[in-house]
């Protein structure tokens, strides 16, 4: 018989090692993820990683050697309401990722990362709870134990707003919402937090960890709530950063090491790209969450860039453009998601291309509301994704393309954005108007998110389709064809 | 020592995971979120092992066992949910090449 110290030790080992095999699965699948091609399998590597992590679980926790006592036991605790909350969450899990619709994407998202969470900081309470029993936690634990919970907390309401904002449940408007002194009141409350932590570490309660927590729903909530709708990429991804950041913390509480290396694979995965998305807008993250547009007035009023100058178009004329030209280019907004015109489009590229006519799609970072969006949908509508090209490889081609056509987008092709007085200064644009002609397709003249007239609009060479996108394109289609 | 030991572990993590996304074309964006979303579904691993514990439900309490069966609820809705929903996304993108 293998001694007791022996088989203890080789629990540990065998636990690690598995733990490590799961990292390196999670690692190697973000890896595959980089390619169309290899992305499923990707994914695949991932789920199994996951699989591996949480059989692994049960050796880890519920295999208790007695040095001592020389004795080995099997503890299956509560496993009656883990068989059931595994069922009932994976019940929920498949049911929503096979219904939800391409376009409600966002919002599926962010509600995810707010579940993630909100699990991360219960496990960081209950776990805490549970030490009162069976012995305290080390000073660092309980540091990170406040961690989990602020994280977690803030992940959740924030998550739940950003869901209610893209769904459009009209809980809260989708407009930033402000008030005077928000900044201030975030600040103390963030503070008063932060106290409350430095306290719990000091002298840790249950009522003091919840209260925190408490604290962190109220901050999420106040947080994204002053968000507007083009800002939403960046707070989503943002939020997926702070989802993975809640688990590394909550591996930190219980000293385990897949936790902390997924969860921060996460969290920089999600920084990285609220990163790029602020670059996208020219703005700093800083400036996302706490300034918004509204701030800086324009001097410019509708009257003074659209008066006179703008000219309308219909479908016909539209199409008969497109009977002649060699090359067009789309540029997909948020205004397509909405109208649920990619099918449409799907229709409209497929038409010209029988005709020869070359067809690619112009895609900025920030258009939609979140990180690829319109990737996603026009995918969705089996559009190769080699014609989907980024704001650096399509802009040095609009010179030479004769008709770009612009479905609901609007400041991320706003050319003010080259003049260095106006709010949106910087911000890098897709350049439509060296194009033949720009045809935009808009139910009105209104302003986008960022509140600014377009001067795109009022150009020699560009036509305005005053329509719904879905509308307005299928109709294209059927001139088209007509022709 | 233990701490120090974590500690490393996360920031080369960290150093790892801006290494591996920086990688991944703006194209593929929503996969790459609503993957890693699924993978910060790993506090399972946490949530299965509070609710494996030898305490009785009278130290315990039903609150604490509410919980904690709710911490393995959502987190198996974000993990399941997550890796199907970035499979039916993903499965669009792939061997489309000539349409």
């Amino acid at each position: 018989m293998m001694a007791y110290e022996t088989l203890a030790t080789l629990k540990d080992v065998l636990v690690a090692l598995l733990y490590l095999t799961s990292a390196i699965f999670f690692i190697v699948g973000i890896k595959r993820l980089a390619h169309p091609k290899h992305a499923p399998q990707g994914n695949f590597l991932g789920a199994m990683g996951m699989l591996i992590a949480f059989v692994t679980a049960f050796i880890d926790f519920g295999i208790t050697v007695d040095v001592a006592g020389e004795t080995l036991r099997f503890e299956s605790g509560y496993w009656v309401v883990i068989l059931l909350a595994v069922l009932l969450g994976a019940v929920v899990g498949v049911v929503s990722a096979i219904k939800v619709q391409m376009t409600s994407m966002p919002q599926m998202v962010a509600i995810f990362n707010g579940f993630g969470g909100l699990a991360s900081l219960l496990v960081a309470g209950v776990y805490y709870q549970l030490s009162l029993i069976e012995g305290a936690l080390e000073t660092t634990a309980l540091i990170a134990t406040v961690f989990s919970g602020l994280i977690g907390a803030i992940t959740f309401t924030g998550s739940f707003i950003a869901f209610s904002k893209l769904q459009g449940l009209k809980i809260i408007p989708d407009k930033p919402v402000t008030f005077k002194g928000d900044l201030a009141f975030k600040l103390m409350l963030l503070a008063l937090l932060l106290a409350l932590g430095v306290l719990y570490v000091l002298d840790p309660s249950l009522a003091l960890y919840w209260g925190i927590v408490m604290g962190g729903f109220v901050l999420g909530l106040f947080l994204v709530i002053g968000i507007g709708g083009a800002d939403m990429p960046v707070v989503i991804a943002l939020l997926n950063a702070y989802s993975g950041l809640a688990a590394a913390a909550t591996g930190f509480v219980l000293s385990n090491t897949v936790l902390i290396i997924s969860g921060s694979l996460v969290g920089a995965s999600g920084i990285i790209l609220s990163a790029i998305m602020c670059k996208a807008m020219n703005r700093s993250l800083t400036n996302v969450l706490f300034g918004g547009f509204g701030g800086v007035a324009s001097s410019l009023s509708d009257d003074d860039v659209y008066a006179g100058k703008v000219k309308s178009t219909s479908a016909e004329e539209v199409a008969m453009i497109l009977k002649g030209a060699q090359r067009v280019v789309i540029v997909p907004g948020y205004g397509m998601a909405v109208a649920r015109a990619s099918s449409a489009v799907k229709q409209l590229s497929d038409a010209l291309e029988a005709d020869g006519i070359q067809v690619t799609f112009g895609i900025h970072p920030v258009a939609g509301r979140m990180p690829g969006h319109m990737n996603v949908l026009l995918a969705e509508e089996s559009i190769a994704y080699e014609k989907l090209l980024d704001l650096d490889t399509i802009n040095p081609q609009f010179s030479s393309t004769d008709l770009v056509l612009i479905l609901g987008a609007n400041d991320v092709v706003n050319p003010l954005a080259r003049d260095p007085q106006s709010p949106i200064a910087g911000m890098p644009i897709l350049n439509v108007d060296e194009a033949g002609t720009c045809v935009v397709i808009k139910r009105s003249l209104g302003s986008g998110f960022a509140g600014l007239p377009n001067p795109l609009f009022a150009l020699d060479n560009t036509l305005m389709l005053f329509s719904d996108a879905k509308k307005a394109v299928e109709e294209m289609v059927r001139a088209y064809k007509e022709l | 020592m233990t701490i120090i030991y974590l500690i490393t572990i996360f920031a080369m993590a960290v150093f790892l995971g801006v290494e591996l996304i920086t990688k991944v074309p703006a194209t593929l964006h929503t996969p790459l979120m609503s993957g890693t979303n699924a993978i910060s579904g790993i506090t399972i691993v946490g949530a299965v092992g509070i609710l494996l514990t030898g305490v009785p439900l009278s130290d315990f309490g039903w609150l604490g066992l509410m919980l904690g069966g709710l911490a393995v609820f959502l987190a198996t809705i974000n993990v399941v949910g997550g890796f199907v929903v970035t499979n039916r996304m993903l499965q669009k993108f792939k061997g489309r090449k000539s349409s």
